[in-house]
């Protein structure tokens, strides 16, 4: 016990000791997260109706938010499969450092839902034995079991390495070999059950289409991974974790064959609507070339694919993506191209025109977009501090002292 | 041989639902929103967030409707009406009567008949205590159509405005909860806060609704609505004849919709909208009576449902009389 008092000691030290780039980082995410209390303190007296949501478009920012972060937390602990089939070497730091990306993402992901919901305080009506969740029958009961099973999972892992390392101790592969092995089963269904979220919904038909799952994991293997190599790249010059150039080169092109599957996929789906010519044409309509007058994400559907080819193009050509500037570049414009897609671009034509055919246009306050920079504000202060805890143990700088680990 | 019903003029009909500003016109809200952002980061901002979700430990603890029994419920009920007489200064009683054997509402909706003068949406207004504005709350939307296109909500309009209804080669598809046998409302809620009654009511339990809108996404009819604000009622309208399934008035940040009046139908009486529809053209009644109105109507109209393919089994009714 006093082992683990005197490591949560240590690593308080640990994150609040750095140099000056450190402090400005972290006053920056402070401010941000200030914006978001602001934000949120408006919301919450007010009501939702200082957001843009409506009765026609009734999710909107938070949960377009909320799914593009289930896909970054899902694909970061899919960049094991790789490290194990191409033997990068620093599996354990590839497994880490994603599953601590992992762990914030899903944190950034509770935080939109609370943001979205009408009544936060009665949260605990969705929990067993308290509560009454309409479980197996709601898609979201599932999502938030996932979910929680996925960030649980994650934790051990993390916290199972982190103070195994600290004590000077190899992690037991027995132990940490099943649990790394089950969160890749888990990522993907914490995906495809959001998918099924939106896909169940036969009153929307621009989700309900079975390609929605698939695509979902396409593009969730280009946002995740896009993360993990600035953050390679990151720690490799300012820790010296030895990533090598060839895992980062193999991510990248992984990533553009992923990219490659999302864009046949939305062709696949674009063709079906254009070429088939239904009543539910509309939604895909409203998003790419507007509906009339109504035109406000055009912009943003054309931006994203123009996004997305861009970086599919700088990831499937070796002399690209071997030029590290192109490669971050790519990295920027995948996350970008993503987040649109998985974003607006995913809620808000499923609900434009709406079920008695209104068009509503949508577009977020100043209130919902302070909201999201306070969650992500939240979300990368977890990621640093956990980072900044987590690098030194692993190469080794961190560790307990001798009498500590004696006393085990 | 048949016989064209006239339908009587309209002149004025009611006010058309409040449309929301859309992107790009709503400049001046943001500037408000701007202002209000600006004063709530003069540090009173996470004080006036606390106090805005103030929510008493008996609120907090209250359990789902259906597990209040006797004496709890009474506690319940008694706290519920306390709170309407302090805030409106007026006695309420709210009922909890529920559903009869034997009996299973269904709704029929002439549109041949419909004039589109929305006398329905507001005495719904009046009678299920709905927000007034900001929000506006609206529990039925009525649609006007082209008679050159039939019954499609590509060429819908539910803000018309005209002098007098019912315009020339329009006509007018009113639309409320179906009622559906087949919810998809009630299978997407997470927490089980709505349901389907025995007599055929889909109802909310609002003091359970966590305020997702899961439902609002799964419903195919745009009959749920969300309170975005603390709900706007003024003194002296508030209806006092309430349920706790119905039209007792909602608190901010949950989901609500029609109920066929659950309030007036338990007692043996029309809805409002069916009482107000200057010419007659919605029926109601028990689907199991084979002498009521609604029966009466299947067996000599022909009755079509709303979006069958979508497979709700909807237990409202649209029929072409004339």
């Amino acid at each position: 016990m006093t082992g683990i008092l005197q490591f949560l000691k240590n690593c308080a030290r640990q994150v609040t000791t750095g140099g000056r780039a450190y402090f400005l980082w972290l006053a920056a995410l402070a401010c941000a997260i200030a914006v978001g209390v602001t934000g949120y303190a408006n919301q919450a007296q007010h009501g939702l109706i200082v957001t843009n949501i409506r009765d026609q478009v009734s999710w909107a920012f938070y949960i377009g938010n909320f799914t593009f972060l289930v896909g970054v937390a899902a694909a970061a602990v899919l960049l094991v499969i790789p490290a194990y089939v191409y033997h990068w070497g620093p599996i354990k730091e590839v497994v880490l450092l994603g599953e601590l990306l992992a762990i914030s993402a899903l944190a950034m992901c509770l935080l939109f839902i609370m943001a979205d919901m009408g009544r936060p305080d009665r949260l605990l009506h969705m929990t067993p034995i308290i509560g009454s969740p309409n479980w197996p029958r709601s898609l979201l009961t599932w999502d938030a079991l996932v979910l929680n099973v996925y960030l649980v999972l994650n934790l051990t892992v993390v916290g199972y390495i982190l103070y195994e390392s600290y004590n000077r101790r190899e992690p037991n592969k027995k132990i940490l070999f099943p649990l790394v092995i089950l969160s890749i089963p888990v990522s993907i269904s914490t995906h495809t059950v959001t998918a099924f979220l939106y896909n169940g919904m036969a009153a929307r038909p621009y989700w309900n289409a079975s390609i929605l799952a698939p695509r979902f994991i396409a593009s969730a293997f280009c946002s995740g991974p896009a993360v993990m190599l600035i953050l390679f790249q990151v720690l490799r010059k300012t820790a010296g974790i030895p990533i090598k150039d060839e895992a980062i080169r193999k991510v990248a092109e992984l990533m553009a064959y992923a990219m490659f599957f999302n864009l046949f996929l939305l062709g696949a789906e674009l063709f079906k609507e254009f070429y088939s010519a239904t009543e539910h044409l509309q939604y895909t309509k409203y998003y790419w070339f507007g509906i009339g007058s109504h035109t406000a994400l055009v912009k943003y559907a054309w931006g994203s694919l123009a996004a997305s080819v861009a970086a599919f193009v700088i990831f499937v050509v070796p002399r690209f993506r071997e030029n590290w500037t192109l490669l971050n570049l790519g990295c920027l414009l995948i996350w970008a191209g993503v987040y649109i897609e998985k974003g607006l671009g995913l809620v808000i034509p499923g609900f434009t025109p709406d079920t008695l055919g209104e068009i509503y246009e949508y577009q977020p306050t100043l209130t919902e977009w302070s909201i999201a920079i306070g969650v992500f504000g939240v979300g990368f202060l977890i990621l640093t501090v956990l980072v900044k805890i987590s690098v030194p143990i692993l190469t080794g700088t961190f560790k307990a002292q001798e009498a500590a680990s004696a006393s085990h | 041989m048949t016989t064209q019903i006239e339908a009587p003029s309209l002149p004025v009909p009611s006010e058309p639902p409040e449309r929301p500003l859309q992107a790009g016109e709503d400049e001046a809200r943001h500037d408000e929103g701007r202002r209000t952002f600006m004063k709530l980061a003069a540090a009173s901002g996470v004080m006036a967030g606390l106090s805005g979700c103030s929510v008493s430990l008996d609120e907090f603890l209250q359990k789902h409707f259906k597990e209040l029994k006797g004496e709890e419920l009474k506690k319940v009920l008694a706290r519920l009406e306390a709170k309407q007489k302090a805030r409106w200064g007026q006695s309420v009683r709210i009922g909890t009567e529920a559903a009869q054997e034997g009996v299973e509402f269904g709704y029929g909706l002439d549109i041949s008949r419909c004039v589109g003068c929305r006398r329905c949406v507001y005495a719904c207004v009046q009678e299920n205590n709905q927000s007034r504005e900001s929000p506006q709350i609206h529990w039925i939307r009525v649609l006007e159509m082209d008679k050159a296109h039939g019954v499609d909500l590509a060429h819908a309009e539910v803000y018309y405005d005209p002098a007098t209804v019912p315009q020339p080669g329009k006509f007018y598809f009113p639309v409320q909860c179906q009622q559906c046998r087949n919810p998809p409302c009630v299978k997407a809620c997470p927490t089980q806060a709505t349901w389907k009654e025995k007599d055929g009511i889909v109802v909310i339990d609002y003091d359970w609704c966590i305020g997702c809108r899961c439902c609002m996404s799964a419903c195919p009819y745009g009959a749920r609505h969300f309170t975005f604000a603390e709900p706007t009622l003024p003194a002296g309208e508030l209806n006092p004849d309430q349920h706790y399934l119905g039209n007792r008035p909602r608190p901010k940040g949950v989901v609500e919709k029609c109920t066929f009046c659950i309030q007036r139908a338990r007692n043996g009486r029309y809805t409002a909208c069916v009482e107000v529809c200057p010419v007659g053209a919605r029926k109601f009644g028990n689907l199991l009576d084979p002498e009521s109105e609604i029966r009466k109507v299947m067996e000599t109209k022909r009755v079509f449902i709303f979006k069958e393919e979508l497979a709700t089994h909807p237990q409202f009714y649209y029929f072409y009389a004339s």
